[in-house]
């Protein structure tokens, strides 16, 4: 694993910004793998010839709008369906810190 | 706090401030960026969001044409060149605000790029070069429950209020400002003022700071005069209001100056902004890169046509700058009596008193005096004062028709702000209106005369300045109600 694309740092480092925690045990097991798809990923680009420009859409369209015309929302009961917990008409997060 | 500063005239004897600003307009469209739910503030919690805007699986946004019309015209006012073709990204980041886990920006095509603004300080021209102007979309409000109160620190949760996700914002940068020198914090507010000026004329935001439909990052670096490489730079947040953002970077240049002064070095970081008047250092995690930036899929390319483009740049108002010179030399007021009008934000409100029909002169008497006064007493912006530019007019038609003098003007203004309708209705109900019934003053008149005999003598012996007494005496018995000139004429035909 010498030549890992991602570091075990690295994936340590996104885990923080994606506010999950993890475990040393969890880091080793997971970075080889995290590695793995993005070789993975990476093989396609060799595939892929100098002259072919990076692909961000699939459908080549432009200019695609809508006039800016108010339609209903959904009801707040609705929004709040998916919710976990909701509280007072609003979604009831945990606490986050390390922010503001 | 406990930041050492190095007092201002020294950090300018030995640095040169470099300024950065990041402004957020939030537009006033209707609907929503990406979606058509509502934008109305103040409505209940979590009533205006839809899948799009919650970020649910499956959702497809589709762009406002409005909010892309006023993102290209906010760009063409700013002197910007707009793109032929760019694209939406998305910037990553975790945070519970933001439904989908990334905010749909611009990375590094924006729709606007390469303007400027010039703003003037004191007589002194500067020109604030404008990086670019992109679009992106708001994100939710968090309400922090439990712990200390309605602080993130020892909150034990938060409750998210999604209707703010996804109004269309427009994030304007500029380049490094160079060459301010010791009126840096000047700038930077004459700036944001200007820029405000700008947007309120376009019509595509309501840009009140107060109410955090513009906002402003500002950040700061010093360094050593002759230099020729930037320093470590500051972003102070939440600075809301524009005397705060000159207070916060004279806070940052003198805490800044007195680190570099001891040989230290300053941290690249995150402040934030107190109203009691210093920055404390800010927590964010995150850096450039960390957003992992890559272009928004789910919407196709922005390739405003020229022809588009060129509509829209007819479509500008007169430059603000341009205006005020214009009305300056229309009403004929020295430079002195118009930056007091622009300092007061009464350059509206006069200006459209004006085109009721009043003189510039008595527009700016009102503006800038009693109702002034009054707005300070209550502590209010002048524009939020419960009292029209038309009520202003009729005010002053009224005075110059003779009904009422000024100090039963100063009444009038009370009932109008107490809302007791117009300044006429107030006349009426308050009965304010001068008597010109002749045979009244006169009476009392006669009466003054009769009671101030030595006045009366002092006058008749030539001595003028003694009809003082005598007018006083006849406006209290009026009370108030009369004309003091013809008042005056009066006292002296019957003296003579
Ligand atoms: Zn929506």
């Amino acid at each position: 694993m010498a030549d890992m694309a991602l570091s075990v740092a690295e994936v340590a480092k996104l885990a923080d910004l994606a506010r999950i925690e993890l475990s040393d045990e969890e880091l080793a097991r997971l970075a080889p793998q995290l590695d793995l798809i993005l070789q993975s990923v990476a093989e396609v680009s060799e595939v892929a010839g100098a002259d072919v420009a990076p692909t961000s859409h699939a459908v080549p369209m432009e200019n695609v709008f809508r006039e800016d015309v108010v339609r209903p929302s959904q009801s707040v009961a609705a929004a709040l369906s998916g919710a976990p917990v909701a509280e007072d008409g609003r979604f009831r997060v945990p606490q986050i810190l390390g922010e503001e | 706090m406990s930041d050492d500063l190095l007092p201002l005239a020294e950090v300018y004897a030995r640095y040169e401030p470099v300024l950065g600003l990041e402004v957020h307009v939030e537009l006033n469209t209707a609907s929503k960026m990406f979606c058509s739910c509502a934008t109305e503030f103040g409505a209940e919690p979590n009533s205006q969001t839809c899948p799009v805007c919650l970020g649910l699986p499956g959702s497809l946004p589709v762009v406002n044409a409005k909010a892309v019309e006023s993102a290209i015209r906010i760009g063409l006012a700013l002197n910007c060149e707009i793109a032929s073709w760019c694209r939406f990204a998305r910037k990553n980041y975790f945070y519970p605000d933001m439904t989908k886990d990334w905010q749909t920006s611009q990375y590094d095509e924006p729709i606007c790029f390469n303007g400027y603004l010039d703003v003037e300080v004191e007589g002194e021209v500067f020109r604030v070069p404008v990086e670019r102007a992109h679009m992106e979309e708001d994100a939710g409000k968090l309400l922090h429950l439990g712990g200390a109160t309605g602080r993130i620190q020892g909150a034990d949760y938060s409750l998210v209020d999604y209707n703010r996700a996804g109004v269309p914002l427009i994030e304007i940068v500029t380049k490094p400002v160079f060459g301010t020198g010791p009126k840096a914090p000047q700038v930077a507010r004459a700036y944001v003022s200007a820029l405000r000026d700008i947007v309120r004329a376009l019509g595509v935001s309501d840009v009140r700071m107060e109410q955090g439909s513009l906002r402003c990052d500002a950040n700061v670096s010093l360094m050593p005069i002759g230099a020729t490489e930037l320093g470590l730079r500051t972003e102070t947040k939440n600075v809301n209001s524009l005397r705060s953002i000159e207070r916060a970077l004279s806070y940052e240049i003198q805490r800044q100056g007195a680190i570099l002064a001891d040989g230290g070095k300053v941290k690249q970081e995150t402040r934030h902004w107190h109203e009691e008047g210093y920055t404390s250092p800010g927590r964010s995690k995150e850096t450039a890169e960390d957003y992992r930036y890559f272009p928004e899929p789910d919407i196709p390319p922005i390739a405003p046509s020229r022809e588009w483009v060129e509509e829209l740049r007819a479509t500008l108002p007169e430059a603000p700058a341009a205006r005020r010179r214009r009305l300056q030399s229309e009403w004929g007021f020295t430079d002195a009596e118009f930056r007091d009008i622009i300092g007061a934000d009464a350059l509206d409100l006069i200006a459209d008193t004006v085109a009721l029909g009043c003189t510039p002169a008595a527009a700016k008497k009102w503006w800038l005096g009693e109702l002034a006064r009054r707005a300070n007493d209550a502590g209010l912006e002048l524009d939020a004062l419960a009292i029209t530019p038309a009520q202003v007019a009729e005010l002053q038609s009224l005075v110059a028709a003779g009904t009422i003098n000024d100090t039963l003007a100063r009444q009038v203004i009370e009932g109008v702000l107490s809302g007791e309708g117009s300044p006429g209705e107030v006349v009426a109900t308050r009965s304010l209106a001068i008597v010109s019934d002749d045979g009244a003053l006169l009476e009392a008149v006669q009466a003054a005369i009769a009671a101030n005999p030595d006045a009366a003598a002092s006058i008749k012996a030539g001595r003028q300045q003694a009809i003082g007494a005598l007018i006083g005496a006849v406006m209290r018995t009026m009370q108030g109600k009369a004309d003091a000139s013809k008042v005056r004429s009066l006292i002296m035909e019957s003296l003579s």
